[in-house]
């Protein structure tokens, strides 16, 4: 099989060949297409700070082969912003000091948006606690987190609310 | 990770043909198998992708009652599958008790049946481990075994497995549709999984290139809807594998137990079925009295395997809880916190 794959990265089509099938989504971000806002922490799925997007959903990137994931649409912390205008998670997380070394901060914002999307953490903090449970921070920004995801899912809430 | 091939069948019969070659795995997501590659752990010279098989993502409603869960749905579209929740609420907590968001958004149906256990010696190369290097012995023996089995453990090997999922099924007699070679065959879940025995190596009843394409359960299991919990208790709230945890449905009538379903995850290198406990709650009034009967009869054959004697006490506890928490009812919505033995209301933490 060629190792050719074809991905639809932050809205951009993009040919891939991959030269080996080992290539995780992680590392062809990072090492190959110069995308390096997505962080490796752990590599074995156990951090969350190498969250990105696929198909709308959230998930590991470290723990995806490239390979498998021919034809997807990634979503990754470089895509988020509208030129200039950042993202209602992003603005959250800088309003409410979610973060302090910032390592953890795109995992941590990507996986934001994939629980704002999925819809069933609501505002409430318990259940946006336990959906944040995946992305660690070593920092112990987990408050300032709590509070900018409740704050965005709002601020997006009352966008789609107007919108409708 | 060591090197390997790559191919992608397209269809079930093409991937039980590439899956009997020698060296080769199926590759779903790869949640776990490629943390084990990564770890040098597990080391398939071919990978044989079954990720975009058609036909086996569905989630749909038998003609009697039951349902069938293909093998590749993924664990976070059948715990929010609204009518599969609904009818099985206790699968749906225990699928969102385990792992991350993340995870669970990626891992699949047959994929979480066919996980290793996380022995640390298991994960360790340079630790002699039976299921891993058969014959090498086992360093969990005289090592750190604090999480270690308690029931069905062989000097072998003493791991658990760490299925959250396959708890709940073991108790509803779900049914797991295996495609090989020589054509589609059945198991009952409960007899998947081995016991570890002089072959911990050998894991399932799988043979070589046989592949689940789906999980049923039965309109009969539907019938415990009503008293239905799944119990989890872990090192903290969220994201850990279980110390010990249970599956306990009741199906009540006039004050009494018509029938009971129990079983146990974190004791055993499979999901443990406790079919003496459940003898014994039918016909019982539901109470802290045969609750407590009922968690002696599930552990009687309990002994520990190493610093564990703790785990066997706790076993009776979660047992006794969670019937407790299922005598009082499904919640309408799944608990903030699925699984976890703190009440939600906000109050833990803020």
């Amino acid at each position: 099989m060629p190792l050719s794959i074809t991905l639809t990265i932050n809205g951009e089509p993009r040919r891939i060949d991959l030269d080996d099938p080992r290539v995780t989504l992680l590392d062809l971000l990072r090492e190959r297409l110069d995308l390096t806002g997505t962080k490796k922490g752990c590599d074995r799925g156990q951090c969350g700070a190498c969250t990105i997007l696929v198909d709308g959903r959230r998930i590991n990137s470290c723990l995806a082969l490239a390979i498998s994931h021919d034809g997807a649409e990634i979503l990754t912390i470089e895509g988020l912003a509208r030129g200039d205008a950042l993202h209602p998670v992003q603005q959250a997380f800088i309003a409410h000091d979610a973060l302090q070394c910032g390592y953890c901060t795109p995992g941590q914002i990507m996986s934001a948006v994939g629980l704002i999307g999925e819809g069933q953490a609501g505002d409430d903090p318990e259940r946006v606690r336990e959906g944040m449970s995946g992305n660690l921070c070593r920092c112990g920004a987990y408050a300032g987190i709590t509070e900018a995801v409740i704050e965005a899912q709002r601020a997006l809430t009352s966008d789609a609310e107007k919108a409708a | 990770m060591n090197r390997f091939d790559y191919v992608r069948p397209s269809s079930v019969s093409e991937a039980v043909a590439a899956g009997a070659e020698p060296g080769s795995a199926f590759l779903a997501a790869g949640t776990n198998l490629l943390d084990l590659m990564k770890g040098g752990i597990a080391r398939p010279t071919r990978l044989v992708d079954v990720g975009r098989i058609p036909g086996l993502d569905a989630i749909e409603t038998l003609p009697d009652g039951g349902v069938r869960i293909g093998a590749l749905v993924r664990n976070a579209d059948l715990a929010y599958h609204q009518e599969f929740a609904r009818r099985f609420p206790m699968v749906a907590e225990a699928l969102l008790s385990g792992a991350s968001a993340q995870l669970r958004n990626a891992a699949t149906t047959g994929g979480n049946l066919l996980q290793r256990t996380r022995c640390p010696y298991f994960y360790d190369t340079a630790s002699a481990c039976n299921k891993r290097e058969p014959g090498a012995g086992c360093d969990a023996l005289a090592g750190e075994n604090r999480q270690h089995a308690v029931l069905g453990w062989s000097e072998a090997c003493i791991a658990t497995n760490p299925s959250d999922f396959a708890v709940p099924l073991a108790a509803l007699d779900a049914v797991v549709e295996i495609e090989g070679r020589g054509g589609r065959r059945e198991v009952p879940l409960t007899d998947f999984h081995r016991l570890p025995g002089d072959t911990p190596q050998i894991e399932t009843v799988l043979a070589p290139g046989e592949l689940i394409v789906a999980v049923r359960l039965s309109a009969d299991a539907a019938a415990f809807a009503g008293h239905a919990r799944y119990l989890k208790v872990r090192e903290r709230t969220s994201y850990a594998f279980a110390v010990v945890s249970a599956a306990a449905a009741l199906r009540i009538a006039d004050g009494r137990i018509e029938a009971a379903r129990l079983a146990l995850g974190g004791v055993a290198l499979k999901p443990w079925r406790a079919r003496e406990a459940e003898a014994a709650l039918a016909g019982a009034s539901p109470g802290f009295e045969s609750f407590q009967e009922a968690a002696a009869l599930a552990l009687a054959e309990a002994r520990p395997s190493g610093d564990n004697a703790y785990k066997i006490e706790l076993a009776r506890r979660v047992i006794a809880r969670a019937l407790t928490l299922a005598a009082a009812g499904t919640p309408e919505r799944l608990p903030a916190l699925p699984g976890s033995p703190f009440a939600s209301g906000g109050s833990l933490h803020d």
